[in-house]
């Protein structure tokens, strides 16, 4: 039983960490665009500038 | 060389928009437009698009007479003479169609950033540099085949969502809970040989997770809640919120005695569950709610204003003065109130009054905001502000009307009304019984009384209805019916009577071509001189042979025709021809041979008929309410298949006909494009417009009919009568549900495990019952 003492906080602090991801995300738009993310992955060209600056 | 010898299968597709092409064309292009986005996609190494758009069906051409906007000054400049605009884009339907403009825009050399939204077609590009070259930015995505208008405050509405966004951060946090107190839970549940001092930390455990989940995430709950009794009513959230608080102070109170078991699980599960149904309904609607906004935006429009010193510029519709003098092009609207300044005009009031034929207005008459220039541009005088003007007037009547609407009540509210007392007062009856007959003591008797609440609390009935919605308006979504209002589906499914508008609904609300005198290979020269005008007919005959070749030189004599060389194209007077107008006439003089004339009419949509068959086999009379003249409304009812119509209508009197209709107990379904249909639409019960209506229709209609036009709309009204169906059945399961489960939980047989396996597997059986609503409805029409 003395593991449980260990183990619980260790799973609550994982699935805080969880959440806090979550609402980060939440806060800095990563769920505005959903259906342009799901295609934006398949998209990994850099842009190539037609006459770089310099 | 390969082409000579044996000859190559000409293209059948536009190479850029993927129309198709007219079967003896060379040409891999079906315009000069769509030639010049090809070359530029290449040019720019993107041809990887065409690969991987997932839809091509010519909807992306390049307009050649897309609307001139100056965004010079809606550019704001940010730090270091650095620019950014916020625009709409139409036309962005796939992923392949975001990385287009983005990389087209990104290899601009000046520009820093550029990105689009797919769900918002939202766009973002911020460029080094003066707000000038902003023009050129939108120019260039404009010739991808995207049409462009500044981000509205409509847009932004519809988008910029703070409740859904509200709605998403409990939903995290309550799942979350749920999800760490079940953990727990199941140790409790299982765990038979737990000593006692274990189960006590369990317990405890499970109220720090649970108390402040079950507070941030039920508050969407509480305030709707709290709103409803404020108002007086009962509504869903108050039978969730006493549910769900209930069952947090019992397990409280179990949890400082060291009860057996605690209910924190049940109460964050049912908050994640009901929150999930609520995103679930509100990005379904949304998504429909920015379908229409984009179509609002794409019409909002500056105004061309001449100044005292000789110069013009473009202005937008709110800043225009009293006393303005405004230009209005050839086939553009009049979007404020003026009076003519000098010569005269040709404007095509059906947006206004519903008159098919355009009419001709005297120096000094009053104009009526709405109205297109069918003819030369005119100069007028503006007689109202944007914000006092006849259109802004309607805007506030029928923002009055939409409040009046609001107080439907839905069926899940009806079924609350009774069903939340009789809970209520059958957990109460519990409570009592265990203390007061039984003896227990009173913490105790709790346990069974707030057992009923959280068996009953209705997960899968708070479900039943949001869950049918979402799929049927995503199903409608789909095949083009755009369904904004929340109650909508509703009152479409209960409409007994069509009450349908003429111009622009019946019919196309534009002038088409009619079969005539003439060859081929004479439409074919016209439609050449054509192209080059932004006149409403020359734009018709253009429509009407768009294989027509491109030719330079052609000149246009604003209000008259056009000419090249010798060969003259336009009205009767212009081509030198003597006798009367004919109305919607253009006329083709060439040299050594006599004129001819193109005659044109607004004629009705191809699946008009089809479409009036199908509302009355689905029970609906159907009856047809115009501001035209009689014989034009009489022969296009006759066509329709209407045998109840009325010409001459003033808007007033489509308002009062609806009110008519609507005092007589009979609920009308309004469809219309018109301003002088706006206040009808508001009134009726529920309302539809097709999506080239005007702007007030679309804003006071609760659906925008979109691609399919007319037929859509018995397909709508079957599909939202059959979720109707699923959802008085979902409602019928779950009390069925409940008279199972609240003997259980009142006699106190309920454990957490039990209530958590009742209330997941009512909401299972709803949900899968609710995507039958998606599937298409067979009805006695189609067959």
């Amino acid at each position: 039983m003395d593991s449980l003492i260990l183990l619980m906080p260790v799973a609550m602090l994982m699935g805080l960490i969880a959440l806090v991801g979550f609402l980060w995300a939440l806060r800095s738009g990563q769920y505005e665009d959903l259906d342009g993310a799901a295609s934006r992955i398949l998209f990994d060209d850099l842009p190539n500038k037609k006459d770089p600056l310099p | 060389m390969n082409a000579i010898a044996r000859p190559v299968a000409a293209a059948t597709h536009c190479a850029h928009c993927a129309a198709p092409l007219p079967p003896e064309s060379q040409a891999s292009y079906c315009c000069a437009g769509c030639a010049g986005a090809h070359a530029l996609v290449t040019g720019l190494g993107l041809e990887a698009f065409y690969a991987r758009r997932q839809q091509a069906d010519g909807a992306q051409r390049p307009t050649a007479d897309a609307p001139v906007i100056d965004f010079t000054p809606l550019a704001r400049a940010t730090r270091g003479g650095e620019h950014s605009l916020e625009l709409v884009v139409s036309g962005l339907t796939c992923g392949a169609c975001v990385w287009l403009v983005e990389q087209a825009l990104a290899a601009e050399p000046d520009v820093m950033q550029a990105r689009a939204s797919l769900s918002a077609r939202r766009l973002t590009v911020a460029w080094r540099g003066p707000a000038e070259r902003g023009n050129a930015l939108v120019a260039l995505v404009g010739r991808l085949g995207f049409s462009l208008a500044p981000w509205s405050t409509a847009c932004l509405r519809a988008t910029e969502d703070a409740e859904g966004r509200e709605l998403l951060r409990a939903l995290g946090i309550a799942a979350f809970g749920a999800t760490n107190i079940m953990m727990l839970s199941v140790a409790v549940w299982v765990g038979w040989d737990m000593g006692e001092a274990t189960r006590a930390g369990m317990h405890w455990m499970a109220a720090l997770i649970g108390l402040p989940v079950v507070l941030v995430a039920g508050l969407p709950f509480y305030r709707s809640a709290l709103a409803g009794l404020r108002a007086g009513r009962m509504n869903m959230d108050l039978a969730v919120s006493l549910g769900v608080l209930a069952a947090t102070g019992m397990s409280l109170s179990e949890t400082i005695l060291n009860g057996p078991f605690t209910y924190f699980d049940s109460a964050s599960t049912l908050l994640a569950l009901l929150l999930a149904g609520r995103v679930a309904d509100r990005a379904a609607r949304r998504r429909a709610r920015q379908a229409v906004a984009e179509l609002l935006a794409l019409q909002e429009g500056a105004v061309l204003v001449l100044s005292a010193d000789g110069t013009s510029a473009q202005v937008p519709v709110e800043q225009v003065q009293v006393g303005a003098r405004i230009q209005v092009a050839a086939g553009e609207r009049l979007l404020l109130d003026a009076v003519l300044e000098g010569g005269d005009a040709l404007l095509d009031t059906s947006a206004t009054t519903g008159e098919s034929l355009p009419r001709r207005f005297a120096a000094g008459e009053a104009l009526p905001a709405g109205a297109v220039n069918m003819g030369a541009p005119f100069v007028s005088r503006v007689t109202a502000a944007a914000q006092d003007g006849s259109l802004a007037t309607m805007a506030r009547l029928l923002e009055r009307a939409e409040q009046a609407k609001g107080h439907f009540v839905d069926l899940a509210d009806r079924v609350v009304r009774w069903f939340v007392p009789v809970v209520h007062a059958v957990a109460l009856a519990t409570f009592f019984w265990w203390w007061l007959a039984a003896g227990m003591p009173w913490h105790h008797a709790l346990v069974p009384a707030v057992a009923t609440l959280i068996v009953t609390c209705p997960c899968g009935f708070a479900i039943a209805v949001p869950a049918v919605q979402v799929v049927a308006v995503g199903a409608l979504f789909r095949r083009g019916v755009l369904v904004s209002s929340a109650t909508a589906l509703e009152r479409l499914a209960s409409a007994d009577v069509a009450v349908l508008d003429k111009t622009g609904t019946l019919t196309e609300g534009r002038p088409l071509l009619l079969p005539g005198l003439w060859s081929n290979a004479q439409l074919r020269r016209a439609a050449t001189l054509a192209r080059v005008s932004r006149h409403p007919l020359a734009r018709a005959l253009a429509r009407a042979c768009p294989a027509a070749p491109v030719v330079e030189g052609v000149q246009e004599h604003p209000g008259q025709g056009l000419a090249l060389g010798r060969t003259r194209l336009g009205s009767a007077r212009f081509c030198g021809i003597a006798g009367e107008d004919l109305g919607l006439t253009l006329w083709l003089a060439e040299p050594g041979s006599a004129p001819v004339a193109f005659r044109f009419a607004d004629t009705l949509r191809p699946d008009a008929a089809a479409a009036v068959a199908g509302l009355r086999a689905l029970g609906l009379e159907v009856e047809l309410l115009s501001g035209d003249a009689a014989p034009a409304v009489r022969a296009m009812a006759e066509q329709a298949g209407i045998t109840n119509w009325r010409a001459g209508v003033s808007p007033e009197g489509k308002a009062a006909r609806i009110q008519a209709l609507r005092a007589a107990g009979r609920r009308p379904l309004m469809v219309g494009d018109g301003i002088n249909d706006a206040t009808a639409l508001a009134l009726a019960h529920v309302s539809a417009a097709p999506d080239d209506g005007t702007d007030l229709a679309q804003t006071a209609a609760d659906m925008v009919l979109r691609a399919e036009r007319l037929s859509a709309l018995p397909q709508a009204i079957a599909t939202a009568r059959q979720s109707q169906v699923l959802a008085r059945q979902n409602i019928g399961l779950s009390l069925a549900y409940n008279a199972l489960a609240i003997p259980l939980a009142a006699f106190g047989f309920v454990t957490p495990l039990l209530a958590a396996v009742i209330m997941a597997s009512s909401s299972i059986i709803v949900i899968l019952n609710a995507l039958r609503a998606g599937r298409e409805v067979k009805s006695a029409w189609t067959a």
